[in-house]
């Protein structure tokens, strides 16, 4: 049996795929690699394209797009760690301001000082407004 | 009968009531599991992440990156994880409650916060308490994506890395259990000194692409936005169970009171039959 290495496929929202691979096609920064069991330590970034796992003894390619993220090459242990969205720098720059807009827009007419007093009473009120209706729900 | 008619009227909506807060005891309950597979899901990732960098900085002893490097100090940034929507008991107030007691203690000792919210219920609380909020992130939706996280976490991360703020705490709700969630409030940044250091025998020497600066740039950014990622989805999964108890309450208190108001409909209807009857037989005695 020819030789396998492990692969994982993992994103941050979910796990995509594990299992044995004789070859495996990732599409890294630098241009498409080819990773065969055995191959020296790497760690890449990737950029937005096809991994694909070759799992061996004839059987049909595993394919799956990813839009970037990185992955490391252990001689027998491949991670692949995906993203899930397109990333580039201008592009978190602009979800960066973006955010910081939102903050903005919504607190707009609100102190910029922290009102500690203030806060304390409304939470004290809300957890009063709590604790009795769960004594009203033992009495009953 | 003026009273029995408005009794009725009142148990008819207390019922209708009831009926909705079923129905989102429901659909909390299904929405709860679908939150705690998502939570399961989002483990491998961050685990897997733990370790490529771990290797990796083992690997570069060198390389201190800043996320990695504790310093003084004296500006705090806060990621607050609330949800969107309300009726889910104390779970946005009790978080509230303990953040504001930590502040509290912060601010006495002089330290300066600053915020970042995630969840409409977060900046709600805020905007009408004060408080400096840097960016925000609502609407995330029952499903939220990393990609909606990216603009708010990176703004934090910037202040960090300009040393606007000195540590980055994150604070959400703990999935403990269906019934508990706990409040937490924990450091995000400087990463903590990971205690794996002595399971990683192997001391791989890596080959990187473009080079080992930008690859653990780019690891450590994913690596703290999935730490957020996976707190907003425990977030999510805590609200979720919170509703589903809150209303599960909510139908029982509705279930008492309509009892109750049919034990007081009942009455009064007797007393009104009785009333009748009593003067029927007067009538009848004052004719004969």
């Amino acid at each position: 049996m020819a030789m396998t290495v492990h692969v994982d496929i993992v994103s941050a929202e979910g796990h995509l795929y594990s299992g044995q691979g004789e070859m495996i096609y990732a599409p890294a920064v630098m241009g498409e690699i080819g990773i065969a069991p055995r191959h020296a330590p790497l760690v890449t970034q990737l950029k937005p394209g096809e991994v694909r796992v070759d799992p061996g003894s004839g059987k049909p390619h595993e394919h799956f797009y990813v839009s970037g993220g990185m992955i490391e090459v252990q001689p027998f242990k491949v991670t692949v760690l995906a993203d899930t969205g397109v990333r580039a720098a201008d592009l978190d720059e602009a979800a960066a301001s973006e955010a910081k807009r939102r903050a903005e827009d919504a607190l707009a007419n609100s102190a910029a000082d922290m009102d500690l007093a203030k806060a304390q009473v409304e939470l004290a009120e809300a957890v009063a407004q709590l604790r009795a209706i769960e004594r009203l729900r033992k009495g009953s | 009968m003026a009273g029995a008619k408005e009794i009725r009227t009142k148990i008819a909506s207390v019922k209708s009531t009831q009926k909705i807060t079923s129905a989102m005891e429901m659909v909390a309950a299904s929405k709860m599991r679908k939150a705690q597979d998502r939570m399961q899901a989002t483990r491998p990732y961050a685990e897997r992440m733990r370790q490529v960098i771990g290797h990796v900085a083992l690997a570069n002893p060198e390389y201190r990156h800043p996320f990695m490097h504790a310093r003084p100090v004296k500006r705090i940034g806060y990621i607050i994880v609330s949800s969107d929507r309300g009726l889910c008991g104390g779970l946005n107030s009790n978080l509230f409650r303990t953040l504001v007691r930590e502040i509290r203690v912060l601010r006495d000792a002089g330290t300066e916060i600053e915020f970042c919210t995630i969840g409409q219920k977060a900046l709600g609380f805020f905007r009408r308490v004060g408080g400096k909020v840097m960016a925000q992130a609502t609407h995330l939706g029952d499903a939220p994506h990393i990609d909606d996280l990216v603009g708010t976490v990176k703004v934090m991360l910037d202040a960090y890395m300009a040393g606007t703020i000195d540590e980055i705490r994150i604070a959400y709700n703990q999935f403990v259990n269906t019934m508990t969630q706990k409040p937490t409030v924990e450091r995000l940044v400087p990463l903590s000194e990971g205690d794996d250091a002595d399971q990683l025998k192997h001391h791989w020497d890596y080959i990187y692409e473009p080079d080992a600066k930008e690859v653990l740039d780019g690891l450590l950014t994913r690596y703290i936005e999935s730490l957020v990622y996976q707190s907003v989805v425990e977030n999510g999964a805590c609200e979720q169970s919170a509703r589903m108890v809150a209303m599960k309450s909510a139908t029982d208190n509705a279930g008492s009171l309509i009892d109750e108001l049919q034990l007081i409909y009942n009455k009064a209807r007797q007393a009104a039959i009785t009333q009748e009857i009593s003067e029927i037989v007067g009538g009848a005695a004052a004719v004969s």
